[in-house]
């Protein structure tokens, strides 16, 4: 670790100290937990000593201003850093029991475990059944073309897709609108049946009506799958998530209630933010 | 966290401008109230009928301002989505002023009954025991917008246990005046005019407590209403 590194860990300590609220949940309401991750660019580092609980069947929101690190700590829980050559992480992540980080792990099975949603929609250019195929027949999970359809057609029917395209599986997913082309991915992610689903701002490029019809599918998809996810939106954050988690600077200053974060934050760094005050 | 809430630090400066206008109209009002409060007693103390009417009519700037300060918080709730302090000032303001003005009507009855009293030339030589309660009910109403405008959750407290006062006032009041009513049944009709001026008296004392009730949660979050030993509020 360099000196710089050191001089800004120590300044980060004396700014916010030990993580605030309830990082932590009890062992039965645990999917994933992350301990002591720190996350290096080179020898830049990005995240520091951050440890956090995601539940079962929670909306976890990940909120803080831009280069705080949330996308980064988002993009750890399903290696999606690892697509970065310079890119390292320390400490412990685990899905259920298991080290995701572990030497017998393969990434791939891993993000068909853990699924993301990004903020652009990026269909594939093929068809909007194809789209949805193309997980499940990666991973065969389809033993016919029959298994296949009705796999295709429940994930559009999960995403709130499928009364909009039903006429028309065989045209281009490019060709849908911003939130409809968002809903397919999300139909595209959940085709290969996930236990987590990551968001890194699904509705920042899309109107009002089409977030608002995200962020209810967000709700219903709470029932069957465990969501983390990051906004700048902070009344996204406080509209569909049950537990909040504010990053600044790389680190984890407060998780809580997402009620109690938004009307009563415990640390003035929160408060500052999400009042929109100089911090 | 301290207890400086820090409404001027938004990078907003606007925002600045409209919650520290909207806090210093409060204060505004509360010393109109106040003043109606005071103006009340004086005029049924006295028998002053002309300043009991000034008091009642004085009674629709109250109602005015009211108005005015609600309108302006759902302004603010719907252009700025306030949060955390910001959200719990503009809640405990929209309560706040719902009281003052509450306080402002039973000042305005003060008032009224001033009138009534002198027009039927009645002698307000049993109305001197109300200047007591009185300030005490004002005492209560001064610490709570006190406390309101140094954002003191300590001050409130005390102003919220100052109420006490008041209540015992009004049972030494209500046990006199029930003594003068069995040595003297002609006397019922005025002793009954004393007994609903120390009414809206006490009545002053509960918004007042109210008011400080909200300073509470204002800066700290913490609602501490119909918490009958208040073991929360002494954790503050």
């Amino acid at each position: 670790m360099s000196n710089n590194t050191d001089q800004q860990n120590t300044d980060l300590d004396q700014l916010v100290g030990e993580t605030t609220g309830t990082p932590f949940l009890p062992d039965e309401k645990v999917k994933m937990s992350a301990r002591n991750v720190d996350v290096f660019y080179a020898d830049k580092q990005a995240i520091f000593d951050n440890s956090l609980d995601i539940g079962k069947n929670e909306v976890l929101a990940m909120i803080g201003p831009s280069g705080c690190g949330k996308s980064t700590f988002l993009r750890t829980l399903n290696r999606m850093n690892d697509t970065i050559p310079i890119c390292r992480i320390t400490g412990e992540i685990k899905l259920d029991d298991e080290n995701i980080y572990g030497k017998d792990i393969d990434p791939v099975l891993l993000r068909a475990r853990v699924g993301m949603v990004f903020q652009k929609p990026n269909p594939f250019p093929k068809s909007i059944y194809d789209n949805v195929a193309y997980g499940p027949r990666l991973h065969g999970l389809a033993r016919n073309k029959a298994d296949l359809d009705e796999i295709v057609v429940t994930s559009l029917k999960r995403a709130g897709l499928f009364d909009e395209v039903k006429d028309r599986l065989d045209a281009s997913g490019t060709g849908l609108s911003g939130g409809q082309q968002q809903r397919l991915c999300i139909a595209r992610t959940i085709a290969v049946s996930p236990e987590v689903i990551l968001m890194d701002e699904p509705a920042s490029a899309l109107d009002p009506i089409a977030t608002a019809i995200i962020e209810e599918l967000i709700d219903e998809l709470r029932q069957n799958f465990t969501i983390a996810i990051v906004t700048h939106s902070m009344q996204q954050a406080a509209r569909v998530s049950q537990r909040t988690a504010y990053f600044h600077l790389g680190k984890l200053v407060e998780v809580g209630e997402t009620n109690q974060i938004f009307t009563n934050p415990a640390h003035q760094l929160t408060e500052n933010y999400i009042t929109g005050r100089f911090g | 966290m301290e207890n400086d809430l820090h409404i001027d630090q938004h990078i907003s400066q606007r925002f600045n401008e409209e919650l520290e206008d909207l806090r210093s109209k409060v204060l505004e009002m509360g010393g109109l109230v106040e003043q109606q409060v005071m103006d009340g007693t004086d005029a049924l103390v006295n028998g002053d009928a002309e300043l009991g009417a000034k008091v009642v009519e004085r009674d629709t700037q109250v109602n005015a301002m009211e108005v005015a300060m609600d309108e302006s918080c759902v302004e603010i709730i719907a252009r700025r989505q306030p949060t955390a302090s910001d959200l719990r000032l503009i809640v405990s303001i929209i309560k706040t002023i719902t009281d003052l003005e509450r306080i402002g009507d039973q000042a305005e009855k003060l008032g009224a009954f001033a009138v009534q009293l002198s027009d039927k030339g009645v002698s307000a030589d049993k109305y001197s025991n109300l200047e007591n309660i009185s300030s005490k009910a004002l005492a209560v109403l001064r610490k709570a917008l006190d406390a309101f405008a140094r954002m003191d959750h300590e001050a409130a407290l005390e102003a919220a246990k100052m109420d006490e006062k008041v209540d015992q006032e009004y049972e030494a009041i209500l046990r006199q005046v029930m003594t003068y009513m069995m040595e003297d049944p002609r006397e019922i009709k005025k002793a009954m005019r004393v007994l609903w001026a120390a009414r809206a008296l006490e009545r002053i004392g509960d918004h007042a407590k109210n008011i400080s009730e909200y300073v509470v949660y204002l800066v700290k979050g913490k609602d501490i209403r119909h918490l009958d030993s208040l073991p929360e509020a002494k954790s503050l």
